[in-house]
């Protein structure tokens, strides 16, 4: 049985920008422009038809004075890379409150070429006192801090880990649009013969840096029927936020932000995890997958390891994944994060692979059949976290 | 040259609530929050208690020995880190608290730091006005 407002609005506009990678011909605010426009002609609508803006690493003000429009609805949540997921939740409720009838979520990222980006904060809030004087630079030396509790507390190994990256590459392969489309399968071995950037993750367990952005187009489920498009029916949402730095996590091998938003999600679609299809569990780091896959209640806690580990031999001698493309349960399937594309925020783009599956246009990556797809990110370092569950009947 | 010009890593600014922990490790003493109503401390410090929000806090001495919570053994340096790899780890003290910082070893590798490992507290006096606690192995 569903629940709230499970099935009240679609998405019924989906776009990227027309490039993704190194855009160094692009600031923020225009990257944010052209995903916009990209969307709306997908969704056969104008600008003027947009009346609610949900935005963050350009903020609602910037965002409505470049567009040069005045909505009606206004949300900036900001909290790492799944504000996009939560930006989804936050317009299904507007819609549903009759503030907005059009809500444009839109995303960009100069986050490889770095024009008008801003850095990090300042010397006084907690993290500048508490965490950034202990050498702590990028999100590598942060997302990495869990990994080895989780080690030591469920006998998770590197070796399985190491599986995630080389899984998700075999999605790249069949992505032309992934940047790392042709550079080759990899092997658990190959991600563990990768440079060391922060034990225990070397260069292949650590996403890509990226340029980019997208955006997508929500109304109400009776008005989606009259687009292009087929809509994608919101069917469950969740959200929530635990911390901000990474050592004030309450439990290393539980993001409690996930748990709350994963239970969330499936009580209002009315589902459990044996019901969903195909998922993008946003992969900033090869170990971010195995923690939610098994705090959203997809396997048992500490079980993940073996999960991602399992292969099997394709009658050529290919190895298939678990995870993979033939596997049994598709996940990261435009490449994701590690070998797809990662600006900084990605959780967009983890929305817009499960559009193009549910729409049935992924191309040679399609999973056959699919009618429900789940996405989870996480904010900052496991901070926050939103759940969407989708489906195209 | 002297030390503030000399340290070229990111360097903590206290606020009301933190100004007497920055003071304390400049003396030496890891200091912590204490509530007088329910009896925690915390970490990091705050203006209330966060288990349950009442002001009533006191600043006491901790034990500085705890546990290697978790750890990274970074090889990538951070501004003003001059030497890789360096250890960011989180210890759990044993009054209870967690806090990020950095493990003080020499050539360290995973086999060197088993997780759970006892450590206490040294100070690095970085600069004339900022002392940042770090931690050592205790040796069996």
């Amino acid at each position: 049985m569903t629940r709230g407002l499970s099935r009240t609005a679609a998405i019924v506009g989906a776009a990227e920008t027309d490039r993704i990678g190194k855009l160094p011909g692009m600031s923020r605010l225009a990257i944010h422009a052209e995903a916009a426009k990209n969307a709306l002609a997908d969704a056969g609508l104008k600008l003027s038809d947009v009346d609610g803006l949900f935005t963050c690493v350009a903020g609602p003000n910037e965002l409505s004075e470049y567009l040069n429009i005045v909505p009606r609805y206004v949300d900036g949540t900001s909290v790492g890379g799944c504000s996009y997921i939560i930006f989804v939740r936050h317009a299904v409720a507007a819609i549903a409150a009759g503030y907005c009838e059009v809500a444009l979520i839109v995303h960009g990222e100069s986050g490889r070429s770095w024009i008008d980006m801003e850095g990090q904060g300042t010397q006084q809030s907690p993290a500048g006192q508490f965490e950034l004087p202990y050498g702590v630079a990028a999100a590598p030396t942060t997302y990495s801090i869990p990994v080895l509790r989780h080690f030591h507390e469920y006998g998770t190994t590197k070796r399985q880990m190491s599986h995630v990256p080389a899984a998700t590459r075999e999605w790249a392969l069949l992505n032309p649009r992934a940047l790392m489309h042709s550079a080759g399968p990899i092997t658990p071995e190959d991600v563990e013969a990768s440079p060391m950037v922060c034990y225990p993750f070397n260069k292949l367990d650590c996403c890509l840096v990226a340029d980019g952005g997208g955006a997508i187009v929500i109304t109400s489920a009776e008005r989606a029927k009259d687009f292009p498009n087929r809509p994608i029916y919101i069917l469950g949402t969740g959200e929530a936020t635990a911390h901000r730095q990474i050592a004030m996590m309450r439990d290393f091998t539980t993001s409690d932000a996930t748990v709350v938003s994963g239970r969330a999600a499936f009580a209002e679609a009315g589902l459990t995890p044996a019901d969903i299809d195909h998922l993008m569990l946003y992969d900033a780091f090869s170990f971010t997958p195995m923690m939610f896959l098994e705090d959203l209640g997809f396997v048992a806690k500490g079980e993940s390891g073996p999960f991602f580990a399992e292969t099997r031999k394709a009658p050529d001698g290919t190895t298939i994944y678990k995870t993979g493309p033939g596997g049994d349960l598709p996940i990261n399937t435009n490449g994701g994060g590690l070998s797809y594309c990662h600006t900084g925020r990605y959780g967009m783009f983890a929305i817009l692979e499960a559009v193009a599956q549910l729409r049935g246009t992924a191309g040679r990556r399609q999973v056959p059949g699919i009618e429900t797809s789940l996405v989870h990110g996480p904010g900052r370092q496991f901070a926050a976290a939103s759940t969407l569950i989708l489906s195209n009947v | 040259m002297n030390a503030v010009e000399a340290y070229g890593g990111a360097l903590p600014k206290p606020t009301p609530e933190t100004q007497a922990f920055w003071d304390g490790t400049r003396e030496h003493r890891l200091m912590l929050p204490w509530c007088t109503d329910c009896g925690r401390p915390h970490f990091y410090p705050r203006s209330i208690c966060p288990f349950c929000l009442s002001a009533k806090l006191e600043w006491r001495e901790a034990s500085g020995r705890g546990k290697l919570h978790t750890y990274v053994i970074n090889f990538k340096a951070a501004k003003g880190f001059t030497k890789v790899p360096y250890v960011i780890a989180v210890v759990e003290l044993d009054e209870g608290p967690r806090m990020m910082t950095n493990i003080v070893i020499d050539d360290p590798t995973p086999e060197a730091l088993p997780i759970d490992a006892l450590v206490e507290v040294v100070f690095d006096d970085v600069t004339e006005t900022i002392t940042l606690p770090k931690f050592r192995l205790v040796q069996q």
